[in-house]
């Protein structure tokens, strides 16, 4: 081939690499920069107020903030005993047919869009929910955390035992060969080498559960309040920004969607970064 | 340790595998047992007759053959835009980029892979706000846009299957082509390339399943209930994911449910099907991979 089309092909990478990378600050770029009159006009501590009222001036974005970080909690808290569980039966107690069936059903999981899991709630879970707490809707925190701890427990058991299968078979060989049981071996070899990995998994479970929205917009109940129970209704972040409906782009109220759209950008960056301090993407890179 | 701590231990392992292997089972079940009734043409054609519908002779108003052309458009349209820049910039980042620039590209693109696709939605629908503003009257959240967020979402997905394909191969088969005298851009073309072409594929198609799937970005960038095929990129349209959304909180009969569950199934059944074809096309790719060397 022609020296100048190798010259102009490797151009077209560099320009789409470019491109694919800029999109990010784009993104950044466009939250602030729907968001800055509000930086710039120092009203900005309104926003982190308890009250959303539209009408009378409360913009306070926070108990979006808490009925995110409560959701997002509950589903973690969750998720993570059958998360571990699950995968050490597929790695370490059930490698025979159960294990391979259950690893089996786990990756059907990841294949099942998040709207799907929200519609069958609304029908099954949520009236359920009701009648165990026998007041309110069935909305709230806890049928979204269930669902959500349902919809992260994929990348927690994909990830965990992935982590499991990657200690160095000479511990497992020096356990077997000092009599250890399963079970023994999982608590006193397996976990202790894997738990860098179990905590990436976590905090990207968290991530994911923090990220989502059709799962607490469609049955979380979206009250703006801060949730004191777990039959409380309440909205999340995502949520939030979701059904914002505002004509007017210069209102407080439209601009506040950036803040949170802000909010969830630096949670996002901060997962990130802590998953390559725990040299996650290592780990990922050389599967 | 003793033998009923241990005991309990496996126990619970169990006991957490069955739970999640019933759980799953019981939410399929139930969708299954509402949904298969409803299965049937005139859920995606309405009253229309068939071949009218497929031909688009006659509008069909109350099936969701408009949800399904919806979906499969934007599906499209949106690997359209993402293939090219995602390969090319795959390769890049693989074969060209220096090792100083290499950890910025990386931490770019996993935020962004990271990000919470409403975010996605959020700057789509930012930027029409904006082009709206600056750029002409006529712009709205529209078609158009909902492909470009949505090749946002998924081209992080492609790039680094691109990149990990070419990546991991054999120092062996990076090396012959250049060894017998071919330039780098004809040893990436026509030798890494087409020795690792399904892993590279199976990332298009678990992009393609995420595209169908997804419901947050297009709800922000100009999904509607009701707007029938799309005759242009600037028009509103219909989606599937967006239907059961809407019918979930919206159903003014049980009729209506009904085709809500029966758009589940057929959802479901496209996602499940595209990625259970990304991981045999992924598994082949390991196997040939394991085998070569």
């Amino acid at each position: 081939m022609k020296p100048s089309i190798e010259k102009l092909a490797e151009k077209g990478f560099l320009f789409s690499a470019l491109l694919s990378a800029s999109i990010t600050i784009l993104i950044f770029s466009f939250m602030v920069f729907f968001s800055f009159p509000l930086f710039k006009g120092g009203d900005i501590a309104a926003f982190f107020t308890l009250e959303w009222n539209p009408c009378e001036g409360g913009f306070g974005i926070v108990p979006m903030m808490v009925g995110t970080g409560i959701i997002a909690s509950l589903a973690l808290l969750i998720a993570t005993p059958f998360g571990i569980g699950c995968s050490a039966l597929i790695s370490v107690f059930s490698t025979g047919y159960f294990g391979r069936f259950l690893r089996k059903v786990v990756e059907f999981m990841t294949g099942i869009p998040t709207v799907i899991y929200g519609f069958i709630a609304i029908f099954l879970l949520v009236p359920f929910i009701r009648e165990i707490f026998k007041k309110g809707t069935g909305m709230c925190v806890l049928s979204a955390s269930i669902m959500l701890a349902l919809l992260i427990l994929p990348t927690i058991i994909l990830f965990i035992s992935d982590a499991f299968n990657s200690v160095p078979k000479n511990y497992l060989d020096a356990a077997d060969s000092l009599g250890a049981t399963p079970v023994q071996k999982l608590v006193y070899v397996i976990i202790p080498s894997a738990w860098k990995g179990i905590i990436s998994a976590l905090v990207l479970a968290a991530g994911r559960a923090v990220g989502d929205t059709l799962i607490s917009l469609m049955i979380a109940g979206n009250a703006l309040q801060i949730p004191r129970g777990l039959s409380d209704a309440a909205r999340t972040l995502t949520a939030h920004i979701a059904l914002i409906i505002a004509s007017d782009y210069e209102s407080p109220e439209f601009k506040s969607i950036f803040v949170c759209g802000l909010i969830l950008f630096f949670f996002t960056t901060l997962i990130i970064l802590v998953l390559r301090l725990l040299g996650y993407f290592k780990i990922l890179r050389n599967r | 340790m003793n033998r009923f701590v241990e005991y309990q231990i496996k126990l619970f392992c169990w006991i957490s595998g069955v739970v999640l292997i019933g759980a799953i089972g019981i939410l399929l079940a139930f969708l299954f047992n509402k949904g298969i009734s409803s299965l049937n043409l005139s859920l995606i054609f309405g009253e229309t007759r068939l071949l009218d519908g497929l031909l688009l002779k006659t509008e069909v108003v109350d099936g969701l053959f408009p949800a399904i052309i919806g979906t499969l458009l934007l599906i499209i349209t949106s690997i359209i835009w993402a293939i090219p820049i995602g390969v090319a910039a795959g390769i890049y980042l693989a074969e060209y980029c220096n090792i100083k620039w290499k950890p910025v590209f990386n931490l770019m693109l996993d935020v962004l892979a990271g990000i919470p696709s409403i975010l996605v939605g959020l700057f789509g629908f930012a930027v029409s706000v904006f082009l709206h503003k600056h750029l002409s009257e006529h712009i709205y959240p529209c078609f158009l846009i909902s492909s470009l967020a949505l090749a946002c979402l998924v081209l992080p997905y492609i790039i680094r299957t691109t990149e990990q394909s070419l990546v991991n191969l054999p120092f062996s088969i990076k090396t012959t082509g250049l060894a017998l005298g071919a330039s780098r851009l004809q040893n990436i073309l026509f030798i890494l390339i087409p020795y690792n072409l399904s892993r590279i594929i199976s990332g298009i198609i678990l992009a393609i399943g995420r595209c169908a799937e997804d419901t947050a970005v297009i709800m922000l960038t100009g999904v509607v209930a009701m707007a029938g095929i799309p005759n242009s990129l600037l028009s509103q349209y219909e989606a599937l994911p967006f239907y059961i959304f809407y019918i979930s909180s919206d159903y003014n009969s049980q009729e209506e449910l009904m085709k809500g569950f029966g758009a589940c199934i057929i959802l479901l059944s496209i996602c499940v099907f595209l990625f259970a074809l990304s991981h045999i096309l992924k598994r082949r790719a390991v196997m040939r991979f394991t085998t070569h060397t």
